[in-house]
């Protein structure tokens, strides 16, 4: 999808106007049914809790998304201890920055080592950090929390952070780029008089800039939407993600769910990381593209 | 591999991996390790006793019909959400492959819920489609279909289903476009010269050229079907009504965290540990990566 956008539409051999017209008619219906449940979640979150409670619920925003967004971000929600959604932005914000900025620098880190090193147990540290891939959390859910809770994680922002942020994918990455750099660029530094630390700041960060790039927002998404890890090591309210305070503002089964409020928070929750996919789009789909996973 | 030009340090190496290597450890082996050693334990809840077991706890998971249930769920949930998600981002990538006009704003407007978390997702679903205050339920009902996921076990599978899928369409429409970037237009052309009809040529040409697309999306949306989308299941449905939608990976959380039942969990872990390792392994094994191990 390399061409502009204002090009016009031309027709390949075996294609007719009516099939192009086919694909716009196509492509609209699948975006407003792609889009619709966010766009509906917008229009709750400026009505009124009576309003919302009463289906069918208007297609247009209401009057009240002044009244509901400063309620929420700053008064404190009832059912999360009354905990404001702000604290919420602020820690989920921490962690999905901790989580990308971590991985990326222990990753780089360590494909750095095993590139441009030659040392005993070379293959053998990158085969336990490929290995990583086969262990997620999902498979080692108990055993995971009691060495938080040995180590005194429980409710702290290292805790939500730190286990997380070896990454076997953005290693494998880093390393598959560093192997493509050739030799004579660090025969060259060498003969230069750079050593290792000069070579990495100066020559190595600058090239593998775009790729940085691409994988932070990989990862700044990855740690935004985490879910089964924030679950585990936190039991303060005021120490929630944004997605696991929305988990708890909800009760389907009771009526006394503020739905006004908790709508507000599901769009505060989707905006910051549908803003970063959209506007690096151009990182984002070279990062999904390359890393695969 | 070629031998490379590389820095003769000797000490410097092994500081840059420590970091990462000692996370894997403290987090990874040593729990994973954990994991396999209580699976041949019985233990009781408040960790007074415990005897070792051999694989009586694999052999009374396995026979527990609630386990049985939970496999056929996952697999009902898995493949239904990976065949709906990918086929509708298919047809979402045929048709953008088709147009020039504003075929990147489309893009920007089919990619937003990538960056959605899976529990959001299904939670705004839930908002949709719950029987008290959803709208669409409120639709459903007035065409006179008695819709109340909270109570009916297929219904709840088909609002976590649409959920997962909805969140997995944006990955799937990237891949197979560029996918059918990949596909030389020459080819679609000399058909279309040979007389073959729109229909034709897809089944016959971009499929088949797009199998390798394929095949690695039906990895990867598996994988997620498994394990990304605890958040759904646990935030819409909680596995119910009754076992309705009780995945493998939510029972683990489940019988471990919530019923403290330790053995019969570390011995589901490790069994999903296995089913990991072989996806991991088709994965690497049989999909074209463009990465090289040596």
């Amino acid at each position: 999808m390399a061409e502009p956008s204002s090009g016009s539409d031309k027709l390949m051999i075996g294609q007719s106007r009516t099939g192009i017209y086919v694909a716009h008619a196509v492509l609209i219906l699948g975006i407003l049914i792609v889009a619709f449940p966010i766009y509906y979640t917008f229009v709750a979150s400026t009505h009124s809790l009576q309003t919302i409670l009463r289906p069918p619920l208007p297609l247009l925003p209401g009057d009240r998304f002044i009244e509901n967004y400063s309620e929420a971000l700053f008064g404190g929600v009832g059912r999360i201890g009354g905990v404001p959604v702000s604290t919420l932005l602020f820690n989920t914000t921490v962690v999905a920055l901790g989580i990308a900025i971590g991985k990326i620098i222990i990753s780089i880190l360590s494909a750095y080592a095993i590139v441009f090193f030659r040392f005993p147990l070379r293959m053998t540290f990158f085969w336990i950090i490929f290995i990583t891939l086969m262990l997620p959390v999902e498979v080692r859910i108990l055993p995971t929390y009691k060495v938080m809770v040995d180590l005194g994680m429980i409710d702290t922002y290292a805790g939500l952070i730190v286990p997380l942020i070896a990454s076997a994918t953005a290693t494998l990455l880093f390393r598959q780029f560093f192997l493509t750099i050739p030799g004579e660029l660090v025969e060259a530094a060498r003969v230069d008089g750079a050593g290792p630390f000069r070579f990495f700041k100066d020559i190595l960060l600058p090239l593998s800039r775009t790729n940085i790039a691409a994988l932070f927002v990989i990862l700044f998404i990855y740690g935004w939407t985490q879910y089964l890890w924030p679950l585990l090591v936190t039991n303060d309210n005021q120490m929630n993600t944004i997605v696991i305070a929305l988990k708890k503002m909800v009760s389907f089964a009771d009526a006394d769910t503020e739905w006004h409020l908790v709508m507000v928070t599901s769009m505060l929750a989707i905006v910051p990381p549908i803003l970063v996919v959209v506007l690096m789009q151009r990182w984002f789909v070279r990062g999904l593209v390359e890393t695969e996973k | 591999m070629t031998p490379r030009v590389v820095f003769p340090n000797k000490i410097l190496p092994y500081l840059l991996v420590a970091p990462q290597l000692a996370i894997t450890l403290v987090f990874f082996y040593w729990p994973a390790s954990q994991a396999l050693y209580q699976s041949m334990l019985r233990e009781d809840p408040f960790g007074l006793k415990s005897q070792f077991v051999w694989f009586d706890n694999f052999k009374k998971v396995l026979s527990d019909p609630n386990y049985i249930n939970s496999i056929e769920v996952t697999a009902i949930f898995s493949i239904s959400t990976a065949m709906l998600s990918m086929v509708a981002a298919l047809i979402l990538a045929v048709m953008a492959d088709k147009v020039v006009r504003s075929r990147n704003l489309y893009r920007t407007l089919l990619i937003w819920p990538y960056a959605v978390a899976p529990a959001i997702a299904g939670m705004l679903w839930l908002f949709l489609f719950n029987p008290s205050i959803g709208s669409l339920a409120y639709a459903l009902r007035w065409m006179g279909i008695a819709w109340d996921p909270l109570l009916k076990g297929d219904q709840a599978m088909v609002l976590v289903v649409m959920a997962a899928a909805w969140k997995q369409i944006s990955y799937n429409f990237l891949f197979f476009v560029a996918g059918l970037q990949a596909i030389p237009k020459a080819l679609i052309e000399a058909a279309a010269i040979d007389g073959a009809r729109e229909l034709k040529r897809f089944w016959t040409i971009v499929f088949p050229l797009l199998a390798p697309t394929t095949f690695f999306l039906l990895v990867v949306n598996t994988v997620y079907a498994f394990f990304d989308t605890f958040g759904i299941i646990h935030a819409v449905t909680g596995g119910g009504p009754g076992k309705a939608t009780e995945t493998l990976v939510y029972k683990v959380y489940n019988d471990g965290f919530v019923n403290l039942i330790l053995g019969d969990s570390a011995a589901q872990s490790v069994i999903l540990m296995v089913i990991v390792i072989a996806l991991t392994a088709v994965q690497f094994r049989y999909v074209e990566r463009k990465v090289h191990y040596g």
